[in-house]
């Protein structure tokens, strides 16, 4: 073979300097890092440690897709989305949530509920601005504001608390740059929920020091025992609002990338900008499934909610029976136990919970500030699943 | 029937051999509760039996089973009734249902070879009084039953850790 001796070769420069700075300072998530350990393992485990459902999506749902491709529907849909899937995300959150948005302008169809917070953020950081975060939350809330040129602060929750946010503990965080603040909740990892009457000193706050809400309601559905209140809903906060939510986990839709945004028309043209040279509109088969998914499965839906909810109260119960305080999760499908009271920091009790018991679950720290000393474990498994782990970690604690 | 026997009868049905304790815990009720209900279902032939799905076709004796259109005259009096009696208490047949359409019985015959159910159909069935016709239709794989498929179930796709 010949050599090409004119061709530049940049061997002599680590590739590392071509990146950009803020690519090259992200740490790799801590859930990566776990999930090379566990996948690096060849032991039989069973596992605790994902965030979506186990249920497939349902078949109707699966089969209005199908339908639509047979059909030759294959084309690129406005950038926004399909005019009948906005019209039906602006139907539901009007009726199960009672936040109206108007279909043609308050709508924006994403690629998950992650790309719309990325495009919030994006639309709406300066450098320099600070993004509060209430944490333990999703792991992306913090790399995806610095990207943006942000600098995420981060506001600890307590198990004490039930893992709510606080007015105190939002007062204290806020400074002359803080921009906007990220609500999840239902939480990942905490499965902490929060009522209208925890919202309203929260909405005080906001109003008073002129925030932007990005509020991702992806677990809106997810709860128990109570019905779920938008950020949005509470007076005065609409407009300060972006709410994000998405199909992963209410229908089992992870894998088709499905979510929205809604909020102040400007906000949302200002994000749709961005959308359209980014990914120009969310795949077509996945906003037909997603029509489908609100217009005819809100039973099934149920259904699904049922079962967690069912195997919520054994998973709760069972941590509490063989020795680890457990909060009561309200929403979500995490319980979020702590692993204090055994001495050891939540990494190296994960590490030894999988090398020792063959449980994979995820330790807290990796979701931020007050996540240290718990340990985040998924119930979106199968009762006869649950029952094993919580035998395989009774014998493991009874060992320590 | 209150909403609690209906769950119980749920879970009962994914899986027999949960204990009241487990129900309980996932329904958030107490175990005597839970119990009694159970006890009230079984008293009242809701709850007829605890019996196993068995994929036959896994086992080396496979069993040949066959569901059988049977049209028939009805007695007078006693309609379908009789006749259906006689016809379910032959140890073979596995189910017997009224039906609406072309056919008035469907009889489910299990017999361990071709030879032995078609012999049941000959000898004892087709020559009951008032059996007008038999149609034999051989099940040759079974995909999915009482809502349990078989075989090719779903597998678990995620990954074993994820965000």
């Amino acid at each position: 073979m010949i050599k090409d001796e004119t061709t530049i070769q940049p061997s002599n420069k680590s590739m590392q300097n071509y990146l950009a700075p803020a690519v090259r300072e992200m740490k790799p998530s801590g859930i990566r890092k776990f999930f090379d350990l566990v996948n690096n393992s060849k032991d039989d485990i069973i596992s605790l440690g994902v965030g979506e459902p186990d249920f497939s999506t349902p078949w109707h749902v699966r089969e209005a897709a199908v339908h639509s491709l047979e059909r030759g529907r294959t084309k690129y849909t406005p950038n926004s989305g399909i005019p009948e899937l906005r019209e039906a995300i602006a139907n539901y959150l009007y009726t199960s949530f009672k936040v109206k948005y108007e279909p043609s302008n308050e709508v924006l169809v994403t690629v998950g509920g992650s790309e719309a917070i990325d495009l919030a953020l994006r639309s709406l950081i300066t450098p320099g601005d600070e993004i509060l975060i209430p944490e333990p939350c999703y792991i992306s809330y913090s790399p995806i504001t610095s990207l943006s040129g942000g600098v995420p602060v981060g506001i600890e929750t307590f198990a004490k608390d039930q893992f709510k946010l606080t007015e105190k503990a939002l007062r204290d965080a806020i400074t002359p740059r803080s921009k906007v603040l990220i609500l999840c909740y239902p939480s990942n990892p905490t499965g902490g929920t929060m009522s209208y009457e925890d919202w309203l000193p929260i909405a005080k706050v906001v109003e008073e020091k002129d925030l932007i809400v990005i509020s991702d309601e992806i677990y809106a559905e997810l709860t128990y025992g109570q019905k779920h209140v938008s950020f949005a809903a509470i007076p005065g906060m609409k407009d300060r609002t972006i709410l994000v939510s998405g199909f992963s986990k209410a229908f089992a839709m992870t894998g088709w990338r499905m979510g929205y945004a809604c909020g102040h028309q400007e906000l949302i043209s200002a994000m749709t900008k961005i959308h359209q040279y980014t990914v120009m509109c969310a795949p077509v088969m996945g906003q037909v499934a997603a029509h489908e998914a609100l217009t005819n499965g809100l039973e099934e839906k149920d259904r699904m909610i049922e079962s967690y909810n069912q195997r919520r109260r054994l998973v709760v119960k069972g941590f509490r029976e063989i020795g680890l305080q457990c909060h009561e999760p309200q929403g979500a499908f995490y319980a979020f136990p702590s692993i204090v009271a055994t001495g050891l920091t939540s990494e190296e009790f994960a590490q030894r919970l999988l090398f020792e018991a063959k449980v994979a679950a995820v330790p807290g720290d990796v979701f931020g500030l007050g996540g240290e000393g718990f340990l985040r474990c998924s119930y979106a498994y199968s009762v006869s699943q649950l029952s094993e782990a919580l035998e395989r970690i009774g014998k493991f604690l009874r060992k320590l | 029937m209150d909403t609690l026997k209906l769950k119980i009868l749920d879970l009962l049905k994914e899986d027999a051999r949960r204990s009241a304790s487990l129900i309980a815990t996932m329904l958030g009720t107490a175990e005597d509760e839970v119990a009694r209900a159970i006890s009230e279902m079984e008293a009242d032939k809701v709850i007829v039996k605890y019996a196993t799905v068995v994929n036959w076709s896994k086992v080396d004796d496979e069993k040949v089973t066959a569901l059988i259109e049977v049209q028939i005259t009805p007695e007078r009096g006693r309609g379908f009734d009789a006749i259906a009696e006689r016809i379910y208490l032959y140890p073979e047949v596995k189910s017997v249902y009224l039906m609406s359409g072309a056919y008035d019985l469907l009889v489910e015959i299990e017999g361990s070879s071709l030879k032995q159910v078609a012999s049941f159909v000959s000898n004892k069935l087709s020559p009951i009084d008032r059996v007008l016709s038999t149609k034999t239709n051989f099940i040759l794989k079974k995909y999915k039953q009482d809502g349990i498929i078989f075989e090719d179930q779903e597998d678990d796709h995620r990954m074993l850790v994820s965000p």
